[in-house]
């Protein structure tokens, strides 16, 4: 297995406040990676750290055999590594279709930009059924499903996703959950950060457990979605 | 004698000059929600570095075949100090508090009216600007400048350009997807910096243009031109709805309009009469501005809910 991502002693804060304290973990080529914990245990500062939207204080970051820490946001991307940011972020104003279209912002292959929408819509059936609308009348699960669709057009050595469930009608949640194991079974690395332990820890090979800004517990989904103190403090059993 | 074809005339052609230069405003505006305040003295720089090329040009050069080379000199200087505002003035303070940037503008707009009016030869009072020799055109019952042609032929033309540029390019989309949500596109890909400085950029050469037109409009062009003309074009924009560029060119030829039929029937309303004529045209077009903030604040096209969810 190659390694896809390599984080070293990761450490961002903001002004003052350290919100992540050294953190290290890695994700190999073809694994579901989560990260799981409570609001503010600094999931989504990792995330945008790594998609250089924040700049680290110190540490590594190894994406692909390349070091992130010096490249800008917009030059990431290129390098494979797509962000599904937390809050779906839509763009609101445009077409479903353009909001896909723009996933692909770098990519020059019209006709393979064209194949991957349609696979989109295959994926995700309502959001070929709306494409001509403005993406902001979709409902939060369908946003979502945009959000994850937008993220697969730059077609992505690694996909990560933040908080994907968030604010969703278990319904959503589940057809969401189910997507990202289907994804997985076609070989996508996914970097996922959710609360809903339970479900993210069911489809991950590996899980780390945050909290206040560093990582407390690592293991395979299964031992952590059977350790004692995970299951009482995350999965809500006493 | 029906002077409506004429105010019309007089207020389309107003109007399209407010428009052109608003697009400026609101282009920046709905990018980084920063309000160039300068942008009236970009304008006025365009017009002035139009003039410089028809002073360059040898006596007997066709004004027609020159007006090329005016706009295009006139584009340059606009396009050289607007990107340098972005690049030197403004970007050091994104992310300050929006005052810093403000009280910049003005200040900038300062600096650029006394630097033209220090060193620019004999700029100390209005220089002349090349006319079109002949009558005006007698068109649809209004007598029309042949000058002002320019303006009737260059508004519609930029606005053509415009939105094909913001909706079928490819940067075009880049700077729609970053007035809606700039970080998240970032992780799209797109340079948002150089998104910036593109809509910088065309703001001023559209400014640049109606300084051609205003140069052509006025037979004159001067330091002060930028501060009414900005401090109205910036009505325009957020009349039209500010963010919104085709309410920019709308809230333009809306004002133009007003202006002119304030100017030309006020004075014929019962009780108004003192109110009437040139003088008074100013107060009527913030008047509107009053107005519309008053009735429909978002502008005439603009989004009512804040959808950055």
């Amino acid at each position: 297995m190659t390694t896809l991502l390599e984080v070293e002693d990761l450490r961002v804060a903001y002004g003052k406040i350290e919100a992540v304290k050294g953190i290290s973990f890695s994700v190999e080529a073809g694994q579901v990676v989560t990260l799981i914990g409570t609001n503010g245990a600094g999931k989504t500062t990792t995330l945008r750290t790594l998609s250089g939207l924040l700049k680290p204080l110190a540490g590594k970051i190894i994406f692909d055999g390349q070091p992130l820490n010096h490249v800008p946001a917009h030059k990431i991307v290129a390098l494979g590594l797509a962000h599904s940011p937390e809050g779906r972020h839509i763009f609101p104003r445009l077409t479903i279709t353009e909001n896909l279209q723009l996933g692909a912002y770098l990519r020059d292959d019209k006709a393979g930009i064209d194949k991957d929408i349609q696979r989109a819509y295959e994926l995700f059936p309502i959001l070929g059924e709306r494409r001509k609308q403005a993406a902001g009348t979709l409902s939060g699960g369908e946003q979502q499903m945009l959000a994850m669709g937008r993220a697969l057009m730059s077609r992505p050595k690694l996909l990560m996703l933040d908080e994907p469930s968030m604010g969703l009608s278990p319904i959503m949640m589940q057809k969401i959950m189910q997507t990202i194991s289907e994804l997985k079974a076609q070989g996508t690395t996914i970097l996922l950060v959710e609360q809903n332990a339970q479900a993210a820890l069911s489809l991950a090979d590996h899980g780390h457990v945050m909290e206040v800004g560093n990582i407390v517990l690592s293991g395979t989904g299964q031992d952590l979605l059977h350790d004692e103190s995970v299951r009482k403090a995350y999965l809500g059993e006493d | 004698m029906n002077e409506l074809p004429q105010q019309l005339a007089n207020g389309l052609i107003l109007g399209a000059m407010y428009g052109l230069i608003a697009i400026g405003y609101t282009m920046v505006y709905g990018i980084v929600q920063l309000i160039n305040f300068a942008h009236g003295e970009i304008f006025m720089i365009g017009g002035f570095g139009a003039l410089t090329v028809s002073l360059w040009l040898p006596d007997g050069f066709s004004l027609l075949a020159a007006i090329p080379l005016m706009i295009i000199g006139g584009v340059i200087c606009s396009v050289a100090v607007g990107t340098a505002a972005e690049r030197f003035a403004y970007r050091p303070l994104r992310g300050a508090p929006r005052l810093a940037p403000l009280i910049t503008a003005i200040g900038l707009s300062i600096l650029l009216q006394q630097a033209i009016w220090k060193w620019y030869p004999e700029a100390k009072k209005d220089r002349t600007f090349p006319q079109f020799s002949g009558d005006p055109v007698h068109i649809f019952g209004a007598d029309v400048q042949r000058g002002d042609f320019f303006l009737i032929l260059a508004a519609p033309l930029c606005m053509l350009a415009l939105a094909y540029y913001v909706n079928k390019t490819r940067t075009g989309r880049g700077m729609q997807a970053t007035a809606q949500d700039p970080d998240t596109a970032k992780l799209m890909g797109i340079n948002t910096d150089r998104i910036i400085v593109m809509a910088f950029a065309i703001g001023a050469a559209f400014a640049a243009i109606a300084a051609v037109g205003y140069g052509l409009h006025n037979g004159q062009v001067g330091f002060k031109m930028g501060f009414i003309m900005g401090l109205k074009a910036f009505t325009a924009a957020v009349l039209g709805g500010i963010g919104n560029i085709y309410g920019a060119m709308l809230g333009g030829i809306v004002l133009g309009v007003a202006e002119a039929l304030a100017t030309g029937y006020m004075a014929d309303v019962p009780g108004m009469e003192q109110f009437g004529g040139g003088a008074w045209k100013d107060v009527w077009a913030f008047a509107l501005l009053i107005l519309v903030l008053l009735l429909r604040p978002q502008g005439l096209l603009g989004e009512r809910v804040a959808d950055r969810a």
